[in-house]
């Protein structure tokens, strides 16, 4: 307490200071015109915020509230008793199975994303071979074909190389279609690595594994990491190829698991609502502690 | 790990560079290659390059080609057969096509998906740009606020429908709570043919604005702060700097954004499953929605590939737009020009 009462009075001339400093730290914005309050904006991003946040508040809310109060005692008023029995029922039901399924297939499509996409992106980068830049064209075009378009055909290989109803069906084409981006990304990231470390690097007599593992790899990092979290997050996000390519409850993954608790609890929605705020747990961990990557593997293409 | 990537920016130190950055990156890759290119034979015979061959890329492009590529050209294939998911598909020739362009599910389903890309593009456009250009201001509580308007991007569009369709439950949801509160009738939003596809619009803006504005702060950070303190100095107001230096400044941005908003919208399917389920009726039956409902609902995989083919044209186009417009072809480094 006697702390803060002594910092009050050297905050005060502290506060009145901005007013001439500020030319000094916000020169990226325009300044005395500018700085007028903006009340429009101001009013909108005011109604966005409740766009945002209040279906997210009435989300949390209605998990904590017992199952039979739900509908009684409005969506908007905290219950007096909130209950975590939702969150219970939800890993009852076999949540944390599809949690570790998904994590499975994550892992996998990570590791195969992240290992093609690197030697491929070192090859466009530096192979001197004419036909990589025809590669890379190929992974621009690629760019563009949706998932649901090849549906049908990517159903009849996996039925074909038997793997139907596996987790690896679900891994294989998952990763092919985070790949595109992701070389995109990882070229852009290689480019900035300059010839002349290049140039070192071959003077000490480094053949091209060496090269790609001491200096490409170590170099590209943010790059990485960045195309990490977009297969990641294609892989934790994915519907439609668990839901054409499985079909068994124990390969379910966690989008599916949410979709088959809403046809089967249709009356028990907080029960459902605490399933999908579980789901997004460990996203929300991601979110907290590796904000940067996250937010550049989200926008993928936009991002370079 | 720091230690890797800090001394080979040095250049001159990139001699001892790399053997200490390769304790951390691959101990047992070092031993052997260090001691051999320090011998006078590799230098001798005209120094490596360290170049890759172009085989660096086969397999990346080889697994590429499989699951994505050859399903490409696969799916036109099957547009011309008849198949039912068991056995091999049969060739009938044109009759899946002649069917597509004479059934008026699809043509309505055409129509809901231009119609669905227009006005989520309309809607989204305008509401992102704001909010970006907003949040890219230096103001502790702009950065505080968009931190939260990130949120929804934690959710997958299957949980975003699971939730917006318990929030719109006419029986159990708020909106069932909120209606007599504010003495309005309740109403089945997804029930309503018209109000159905609006709630999609409205659901697909909620989950993707964020993504956008990220793009638009993104964008909007990258003005020079020169061009507002110019303008100020002409005597122009906030309105007359946005429209003359934000926005044209942004054209980029808005190229970029505007062609994922296309593709999204073309592509959008979980969200259409899981809130109207392509009802009431047909009502919000849209392409990508057509074409897993007659591929498997109804097992007519071959007349699903015509559809699913026709999505993929107009994706190949929208592609070819986006490496045409927003010079992703030119492969040119970021800091090019710095």
């Amino acid at each position: 307490m006697t702390v803060r009462l002594a910092e009050g009075p050297s905050g005060s001339p502290a506060r009145q200071r901005p007013g001439p400093a500020r030319t000094g730290p916000t020169p990226t914005r325009g300044r005395s015109k500018r700085d007028r309050p903006n009340v429009l904006a101001g009013m909108g991003v005011a109604l966005w915020l409740v766009i945002v946040a209040l279906p997210l508040y009435a989300l949390l809310i209605a998990t904590v509230q017992r199952a039979e109060n739900y509908t009684s005692s409005g969506p908007f008023t905290p219950p007096t008793d909130p209950t975590l029995g939702n969150y219970w029922r939800a890993i009852e039901n076999g949540l944390l199975g599809f949690v570790l399924n998904t994590a499975i297939v994550t892992a996998a499509v990570v590791a195969i994303v992240v290992a093609l996409a690197s030697m491929t992106g070192f090859a466009i980068v530096r192979s001197r071979t004419r036909w990589t830049t025809g590669v890379f064209r190929v992974f621009l075009l690629g760019l563009a074909i949706p998932s649901q378009a090849v549906i049908v055909p990517v159903y009849l290989i996996i039925v074909q190389l038997g793997l139907y109803d596996t987790l690896t069906a679900i891994v294989l084409p998952t990763a092919a279609f985070a790949l595109p981006v992701c070389v995109l990304i990882l070229v852009g990231s290689m480019r900035d690595i300059s010839e002349e470390l290049y140039e070192a690097m071959a003077l000490d007599g480094a053949g091209s594994v060496r090269t790609f593992l001491q200096l490409v790899v170590p170099m590209s990092r943010s790059g990485l990491s960045t195309i990490a979290v977009y297969a990641a997050l294609q892989a934790w996000n994915g519907f439609l190829f668990p839901l054409i390519l499985t079909q068994s409850p124990d390969k379910r993954l966690i989008t599916m698991g949410l979709f088959e608790f809403q046809g089967q609890y249709r009356i028990d929605i907080p029960g459902l609502l605490a399933a999908v705020v579980l789901s997004t747990v460990p996203l929300f961990l991601v979110y907290l502690f590796a904000r940067r990557s996250l937010v550049q593997g989200m926008m993928g293409v936009g991002g370079k | 790990m720091t230690s890797g990537t800090s001394s080979p920016v040095t250049g001159g130190a990139a001699r001892s560079g790399p053997a200490t950055g390769g304790t951390g990156t691959g101990g047992a890759g070092v031993g052997a290659p260090a001691g051999g290119p320090r011998g006078r034979s590799a230098r001798a015979t005209g120094p490596r390059t360290g170049r890759p061959s172009a085989v660096w890329a086969v397999p990346g492009l080889l697994y590429f080609g499989i699951f994505a590529a050859l399903p490409m050209v696969l799916v036109a294939y099957l547009s011309l057969t008849s198949w039912g998911g068991l056995g091999s598909p049969e060739f009938i020739g044109l009759q899946n096509w002649t069917r597509l362009v004479n059934d008026p599910l699809m043509h309505r389903a055409i129509w809901l998906s231009l119609l669905l890309t227009v006005l989520t593009w309309a809607v989204q456009t305008p509401i992102s740009l704001l909010l970006g250009v907003w949040a890219a201001g230096p103001q502790r509580n702009r950065a505080v606020l968009s931190a939260l308007f990130f949120l929804p991007l934690l959710l997958s569009s299957a949980a975003i429908a699971i939730i917006w369709r318990a929030l719109l439950d006419p029986n159990f949801g708020p909106l069932a709570w909120l209606g007599p509160v504010l003495g309005l009738p309740t109403v089945n939003l997804l029930g309503g043919s018209n109000s159905a596809f609006l709630v999609i619009v409205f659901v697909s803006s909620w989950q993707f604005i964020p993504l956008h504005m990220l793009l638009y702060q993104g964008g909007a950070r990258q003005i020079p702060a020169s061009l507002y303190q110019a303008a100020e100095i002409d005597g122009a107001g906030r309105l007359r700097a946005f429209w003359h230096i934000t926005l044209p400044q942004l054209r980029h941005t808005i190229t970029t954004s505007s062609v994922l908003m296309v593709v999204g919208a073309l592509t959008y399917f979980e969200t259409v499953l899981i809130l109207t389920n392509g009802g009431p009726g047909t009502d919000t039956t849209i392409v990508p929605f057509l074409m897993y409902r007659a591929g498997f609902r109804s097992w007519e995989l071959g007349y699903a590939s015509a559809v699913a083919f026709t999505l993929v044209v107009v994706a190949t186009l929208v592609a070819l737009l986006l490496v045409r417009f927003t010079g992703f072809g030119s492969m040119r480094s970021t800091k090019e020009g710095l």
